[in-house]
């Protein structure tokens, strides 16, 4: 299916990574559900690197 | 080698899970606390210099030298106290645990708690009940006497009633009163209903004079929190053999002196990961604000270790006019905690999460991964000694904790070969 098909329907977005995406799809009234999500440790390297160590252990 | 950490967990939880926490007996600090002496005080987290010590913990202590008679007055105490002739050693290294300040001394009477499971104690003293309390920094006259009346009338009742009863099964206990509304952390109306059911007959059965008995019920019925002295040690039974699994990545140590929060993670035996204490939100009795309250202090999150208190608080709640927010919170600290822990409880059920077991064995793994925090709740001290409770709250402990025994669980490891 082409992106402007999509676009088309009716739209249901499962938004990850910024917030205000997801307020901003709101404020249309198109359906979405926010997912909390975060990386690894929060983004810091250095402890992403350490759990990585000790993956499968 | 494969596997090794999951091994370890695995076998962490079934400690945890099999555990039997059972109240067998009463006896006197210096009598039955391994290492305890009459120079000694115990306090709850992490060691701590006098220098260092909050003022509800300098509090407990001031109070805890004049009860044992080794000051007269608070100034005594106090140079007492700086004067090094005191030891100072936290409630943990000698498999006890106190609420808030979590003061111990020589003559205090404590409840011993065994794990039959794995056969190891733990102990804690009574309960004070609420107000102007040792355990929240106070010391006054009043303070003291109550003390005394709990060493010299309490004690003895509650010792012979326990002889005549026999052994109490406090898992079964916590479970029902889990099933009650209970978290067994603030909430302990259901578990102290329970218990006092359970022993009434027994206490009649005393050779006291009844207006002593009629007392120790009164004394009993007028404090909600007399269980939490029995679920604390409960916990502290479970968790303390978990501390010797090799490997495992599972926390069995939270606890706060009112300075530093610390953990100990069971493949990093008795090291402290420590970080400032933080104060605590939560709703404050009318006069207070957070302007006086003290940093989280107290072993009480032992509780939350095993995988009760605030990880239960969705069976609470109930417990959300005490510490603050709304009962969807309570669920939602719940649910959030399962995100950390590596099982779910197999006894201790909760009704509101469609009996589902609560959030057991926080791994600090997850804990680095996910960013979330244990959820504790607590009471609030007033930062100035001799004051007493000032509120309740939610509090979590410093990730610094969390990410330093990551590291040293990865430095453990590289030491032993264990990593590629």
């Amino acid at each position: 299916m082409s992106v402007n098909e999509l676009f088309k329907r009716e739209l249901k977005v499962i938004n990850m990574g910024l917030e205000s995406f997801y307020e901003e799809l709101r404020s249309q009234d198109v359906g979405t559900i926010h997912v909390d999500w975060k990386p690894a440790a929060g983004g810091d390297k250095k402890m992403a690197s350490l759990l990585g160590r000790l993956k499968g252990l | 080698m494969a596997n090794f950490i999951e091994a370890a967990n695995r076998k962490a939880l079934e400690i945890m899970q099999n555990a039997q926490p059972t109240l067998v007996g009463m006896g006197v600090a210096k009598d039955v606390v391994p290492g305890m002496h009459k120079k000694l005080v115990m306090h709850a987290g992490p060691p701590i210099t006098w220098e260092k010590m909050s003022g509800p913990l300098r509090g407990a202590v001031i109070g805890g030298l004049i009860y044992e008679g080794l000051a007269a007055t608070p100034e005594e105490a106090e140079k007492l106290a700086a004067s090094g002739e005191i030891e100072f050693d936290p409630c943990h290294h000698h498999q006890a645990v106190g609420p808030m300040a979590g003061v111990v001394t020589a003559s205090m009477p404590v409840f011993i708690i065994e794990n039959k499971a794995q056969g190891n104690f733990a102990y804690c003293t009574m309960n004070e009940g609420l107000g102007n309390v040792l355990r929240f920094g106070a010391y006054g006259e009043d303070v003291i006497k109550h003390l005394k009346w709990m060493e010299k009338t309490l004690y003895p009742i509650m010792k012979q009633t326990l002889e005549i009863y026999g052994p109490l099964d406090l898992k079964s206990m916590i479970a029902q009163a889990a099933q009650m509304g209970d978290e067994v952390h603030n909430r302990n109306k259901a578990a102290t209903s329970l218990f006092i059911r359970e022993i009434a007959s027994s206490i009649v059965k005393t050779d006291a004079s009844k207006e002593d008995q009629v007392a120790v019920f009164d004394f009993l019925n007028s404090n909600d929190h007399f269980f939490l002295n029995l679920s604390m040690p409960a916990a502290k039974s479970a968790m303390d053999p978990v501390g010797k699994v090799k490997h495992s990545t599972i926390v069995y140590t939270m606890a706060r002196n009112g300075t530093e929060f610390g953990i100990r993670v069971a493949a990093l035996g008795d090291r402290w990961f420590t970080g400032p204490a933080a104060i605590i939100d939560g709703l404050y009795f009318p006069g207070y604000s957070t302007d006086d309250a003290n940093p989280d202090i107290g072993d009480s999150c032992i509780t939350e270790t095993y995988g009760i208190g605030g990880f239960a608080m969705a069976t609470a709640p109930a417990i959300v006019q005490f510490v603050g927010g709304t009962p969807q919170d309570a669920v939602n600290y719940t649910t959030s905690m399962y995100e950390i822990t590596l099982e779910e409880s197999v006894i201790y059920k909760m009704p509101t999460m469609n009996f589902r077991g609560t959030p057991t064995g926080i791994d600090i793994r997850l804990v680095v991964e996910t960013q979330i925090l244990p959820v504790i709740n607590t009471g609030i001290a007033h930062k100035r000694a001799g004051i007493g409770q000032v509120g309740a709250g939610i509090v979590n402990p410093p990730m610094k904790c969390f990410t330093d025994a990551l590291e040293a669980y990865v430095e453990l490891l590289e030491s032993e070969g264990m990593l590629g």
